[in-house]
């Protein structure tokens, strides 16, 4: 851009540092956010290692204790398997039952459509408390008539629910996404409406699917408030650790917390380094 | 909101050339659509239904905590007349944290879309992952950091900006644990759409010698406003109805609208009907918000 005839501007340092600063006051401020957003991850981190009494809440000296045994605390565990038990099954089935809504709200015209658009929408916009007491009310009041007692059963059929419009909305948008004509190619090389969704579209729709599962199972995992509702005598992670909140949480539960994290981000970060070698594979 | 496309990290939703049109017709739709719509019907409509029932209960005399079914406007009465000034509490806190989560969470979107380059899936992946110690875990540890003796109250009362001395136990903790707790929910819908938006109009803002401001405020905002749309629904809605950062952060009395439901459900015997009252008006008055919003700003199909 610069012509070399020209001598060069010189700019002096305060004005550099100031235009430094505006090119990257953005990528700043969004590091800032980012920091903002771990710090309570790492005060989490650091007070799993604290030689805590009864109360978890000021530094007492360091000890490996709670990392050698997370399960030493009774319930702690117990409560960790029953979430990710109702994460796996809720994703499951809330993910199954979203993609195939999805794919009706997309690809098709009927009658009821826009009913079917806020029936989808409508559990967005309701605060949780609202969900759960209406489910509390219902099973306590009319399902426990049919044997349907508060319990993981009733967790895990709470959760699918608020799942499923999420799933909906995420695949939706991959569906809208994709290119019509690609299908229309398939088509006019005689593969059946059977053939061209599995070996054309579910492929290709399959991120989202991929997406709209890893949204349910984070948004059933963390879900506290309409789990309280409906959980009975059930614990699940989050449960445990308000229930705890009110006597001190154990270190033991900043164990398990800081881990799942961790795994967390591992598996999403090996996952997209697999795809992107998957992709580079394709393009060699 | 297909921007929430991106809250689930599919960062491969892009607008179809040529926008596929719904052709198809037939009952093939209604058997994909049956099990999840039975599924909302049995456990989303169904529930509303009894709690709605619920809430017109009456009392039976001379037997506190028994009711019986009755078309009874009492309940809601009692509602808004003794939880007045929670309502008030919960769409006051909850409007200033979904502003504060705007404030903060557009820089990161802003440079997540147009200037992270290789790292922005990096970004991405540290924008959800927090979700994965439990929100409880982090407010807690919020408790902590705000704590009294902790470093940022100090600080703060070292340089005398702190009206009351402490943050701890006072609404400023509350707002602080709200936008904090729903930030993710505001960063990813915006980032969605200003990742769709084409940097060469922004750059012809500044070619066209505006400058940085009056680019962003009359070129990019206007470009994200779907994904503010979604950003601040998501925030406000979960924020309005929360309680758990008002009983982990919040002061003893001045509770949410939130906790009085919690609290009359699970704690005080005979509370449901009240209660029912209550979670009514609250999803009725964020239904009539969320509708007036999307009317005014709206400018895409929502679902």
């Amino acid at each position: 851009m610069t012509s070399t005839t020209t001598t060069p501007y010189r700019p002096s340092t305060a004005k550099r540092a100031q235009i430094w600063l505006a090119n990257h006051f953005a990528m700043l401020s969004a590091i800032l956010v980012l920091l903002y957003l771990f710090l309570p991850v790492a005060y989490t981190f650091a007070f799993s290692f604290n030689d805590h009494g009864k109360t978890n809440i000021v530094w007492q000296g360091f000890t490996w204790e709670h990392w050698q045994d997370p399960c030493g605390v009774p319930g702690v565990c117990g409560s960790l398997v029953t979430s990710l038990q109702v994460g796996a099954i809720s994703t499951l089935v809330a993910t199954v039952l979203g993609t195939l809504m999805a794919l009706a709200m997309v690809r098709y015209r009927f009658r009821g459509k826009q009913a079917s658009n806020v029936l989808i929408f409508v559990p967005m916009a309701t605060p949780e408390i609202v969900m759960g007491a209406a489910l509390l009310t219902i099973f306590v009041q009319g399902f426990s008539n049919i044997g349907l007692s508060l319990g993981f059963t009733t967790i895990v059929f709470a959760h699918i629910m608020f799942c499923l419009s999420f799933v909906v909305v995420t695949v939706k948008a991959r569906i809208q996404s994709l290119d019509p004509r690609i299908e229309e190619a398939a088509q006019d090389l005689y593969a059946s409406p059977m053939q061209t969704f599995w070996k054309v579209t579910f492929p290709l729709i399959l991120p989202g699917i991929a997406g709209a599962a890893m949204l349910a199972f984070s948004l059933s995992f963390d879900d506290f408030i309409i789990t309280n509702f409906v959980s009975g005598n059930e614990s699940t992670f989050p449960k445990f650790v308000y229930v705890a909140s009110r006597r001190g949480i154990p270190a033991e539960a900043n164990v398990i917390g800081f881990s799942m994290f961790v795994i967390a981000v591992l598996l999403v970060v090996g996952a997209q380094g697999v795809s992107s070698l998957r992709a580079n594979r394709l393009k060699d | 909101m297909s921007a929430l496309a991106h809250v689930a990290g599919d960062p491969d939703v892009t607008p179809a050339p040529p926008a596929p049109e719904a052709t198809k017709r037939g009952w093939t739709a209604y058997l994909l659509l049956l099990p999840g719509a039975l599924w909302l019907g049995v456990f989303f409509v169904l529930p509303l239904v009894q709690l709605a029932a619920v809430s017109l209960q009456s009392r039976y005399p001379g037997f506190p905590g028994y009711y019986y079914r009755d078309v009874n406007f009492q309940n809601y009465a009692a509602a808004l007349t003794d939880y007045a000034p929670h309502f008030a509490r919960s769409f006051l806190y909850a409007g200033l944290a979904t502003f504060l989560a705007f404030v903060v969470a557009y820089p990161l979107a802003y440079a997540m879309a147009f200037k992270a380059g290789k790292w922005r899936n990096l970004m991405m992946i540290c924008v959800i992952a927090p979700f994965f110690t439990s929100f409880i875990l982090r407010t807690f540890a919020w408790s902590q950091i705000l704590a009294d003796e902790g470093w940022v109250a100090g600080t703060l009362n070292f340089l005398n900006v702190l009206p009351g001395g402490n943050i701890i136990n006072t609404p400023l903790a509350v707002v602080a644990g709200l936008t904090y707790n729903f930030l993710p929910f505001m960063v990813l819908p915006i980032y969605a759409s200003l990742e769709r938006a084409d940097p060469r109009v922004i750059e012809a803002g500044g070619d066209l010698y505006a400058n940085g401001f009056t680019t962003f405020r009359t070129v990019t905002l206007p470009m994200s406003m779907p994904g503010v749309l979604a950003g601040t629904l998501l925030t406000f809605i979960p924020a309005a109805g929360d309680f758990v950062n008002m009983e982990l952060l919040g002061p003893q009395r001045g509770k949410m609208v939130g906790n009085v439901i919690n609290d009359q459900f699970l704690a005080i015997p005979g509370g449901y009907p009240v209660a029912a009252a209550l979670s009514f008006t609250l999803m009725a008055a964020i239904l009539v918000m969320v509708f007036l919003y999307v009317r005014r700003f709206g400018t895409e199909e929502l679902v």
